[in-house]
């Protein structure tokens, strides 16, 4: 089974209907998991209880991007390979990002209430993920507003490729500039910087949220797909409706099937 | 080359014959500015504090607001199949039309920035730190600009939905161009970090913005 083989629309149909309970149901065992794990972890000693947002919030904070990171690969998808099932990917994933960009922002500003004193900061990494969030409605905002999907999906795609510029300036903002957001500290050089009670759940977090990604994003498909076949469906049953009437108009009168044509 | 020359001069000379718009520009970056000490208040000190911001954000709308018409009206002529179809190529054809939109909206608003400087109680020295700042940035606006009006022509959707793509792409370009002008002014930056990233960006998007927006409109139109 290779990429080209789930470009048969009904293909990825079948495939997906069989592999998405499963995922659903590792989703829903890990974050049960994780959720256990990240209520048992001990306080910090100097942030107390409020050191659990962030078992939400990092994860969350990487989907924002890892999604982005998925529609650009999707837009060389459209754009270079023409893969038909492509565009039906960036276009499913966008909503899911914001979402979850939008819960990273949310759930990062309830954290800095209490520790910053403030619910937000023009800091450079809060600052680059909510040009992220604008750009992702942007990108909904131009799903919407073209009623042709495949002339959407190609200037989708551009702009998607564009935006992903933003992804290593969020990535590497916190080095770059030293602001209020402080440094990574689970991926960097010299190993994590958290202890192993706050590293475990955390990676069983970020594992679960990104399967709830991909279970989200898989079932946004399926949608998408149908969506289009009805689509497409009430498109030949209108010109059908069209065509009858028009044959029907024509043999009782010439000139009715020409008025109904021209309408 | 010439192909690309005769480009330029065309489109400068449309921008700036009737109906073409370039100088709208500049009168609506008056207007904004002129509005601004409504909504705060006439405090000198307060508007000699905001004024590098005033400037740069009515600078900043000004550009996006002329934009629209970067390849609208082509596309409405027919000149547009035109150029896509030459020999040039497209990406280069672009950079010329970017610049000479550049030329004729982008300068006027640069020149006319002393000129507003004075309604908002800037100094010299502020001034010129603002002007030159516009000079290195509003570059970058009209090249990323490019990228939102080539989608906007190919989707034949202009104005809000091009502000909304374009915007998130601009505000780099709005960070460093007001912290550069700011460090002059008040802070205890120097002016020199904030401006070589500002120049950076310009360059950046001089690369991207025309393969961007060829890209655009090589798939877009049919």
């Amino acid at each position: 089974m290779t990429l080209i083989d789930l470009a048969n629309p009904t293909r990825f149909l079948a495939l997906t209907a069989r592999v998405l309970p499963w995922l659903a149901a590792a989703t829903i065992i890990l974050l049960t998991i994780g959720l256990y794990q990240a209520a048992l972890a001990p306080d910090d000693y100097q942030q107390g209880a409020t050191v659990k947002i962030m078992f939400i919030h990092v994860p969350n904070a990487w989907l924002s991007m890892f999604v982005w990171g998925v529609m650009s690969i999707a837009s060389l998808g459209t754009l270079v390979w023409r893969h038909p099932l492509a565009d039906v990917a960036a276009k499913a994933a966008a909503p899911i990002g914001a979402a979850f960009t939008f819960l990273a922002l949310l759930t990062g500003s309830l954290w800095g209430r209490p520790m910053w004193g403030t619910y937000w900061e023009w800091d450079a990494r809060l600052t680059s993920v909510l040009i992220l969030f604008l750009m992702y409605l942007g990108l909904m905002a131009l799903w919407r507003a073209v009623d042709d999907p495949s002339r959407a999906a190609r200037a989708a795609a551009v702009l998607t490729l564009v935006g992903a510029i933003n992804l290593p300036i969020i990535k590497f903002s916190v080095d770059w500039w030293n602001t209020l957001h402080q440094p990574a500290s689970v991926i960097r050089m010299g190993g994590s910087a958290l202890d192993k009670s706050f590293l475990i759940p955390l990676l069983v977090m970020a594992v679960a949220f990104t399967l709830l990604f991909v279970t989200l994003h898989l079932a946004a498909m399926r949608n998408e797909i149908l969506r289009r076949r009805v689509r497409s469906l009430q498109m030949m049953q209108a010109s059908r409706m069209a065509f009858s009437s028009d044959m029907a108009a024509g043999s009782r009168e010439d000139n009715a099937s020409k008025e109904a044509g021209a309408a | 080359m010439t192909a690309l020359a005769a480009l330029i001069r065309r489109d400068i000379r449309i921008a700036l014959r009737v109906g073409g718009g370039a100088l709208i520009g500049v009168l609506f970056f008056l207007t904004v500015v002129v509005l601004m000490p409504f909504a705060v208040g006439p405090d000198l000190a307060l508007l000699s504090r905001l004024g590098p911001a005033i400037l740069w954000l009515g600078a900043l709308l000004a550009s996006l607001l002329t934009l629209d018409r970067l390849f609208m009206a082509d596309h409405e002529d027919g000149s547009l199949d035109l150029i896509t179809m030459s020999r040039t190529p497209l990406e280069l054809a672009c950079a010329a039309k970017a610049l000479a939109h550049w030329l004729a909206a982008g300068l006027p608003l640069i020149v006319a920035t002393p000129v507003l400087g004075l309604l908002l109680n800037l100094d010299m020295i502020a001034t010129a730190a603002v002007a030159l700042t516009l000079l290195a940035g509003t570059p970058a606006l009209t090249f990323t600009g490019m990228i939102g009006a080539a989608l906007a022509v190919t989707l034949h959707r202009g104005g809000l939905l091009m502000a909304v793509l374009v915007l998130p792409l601009s505000i780099p370009v709005l960070i460093f161009g007001v912290a550069a002008s700011q460090a002059v002014i008040v802070g205890p930056m120097t002016f020199g970090a904030p401006f070589s990233i500002l120049c950076a960006l310009s360059l950046v998007s001089l690369v991207i913005g025309p393969f961007a927006a060829a890209a655009s409109l090589r798939h877009g139109l049919d």
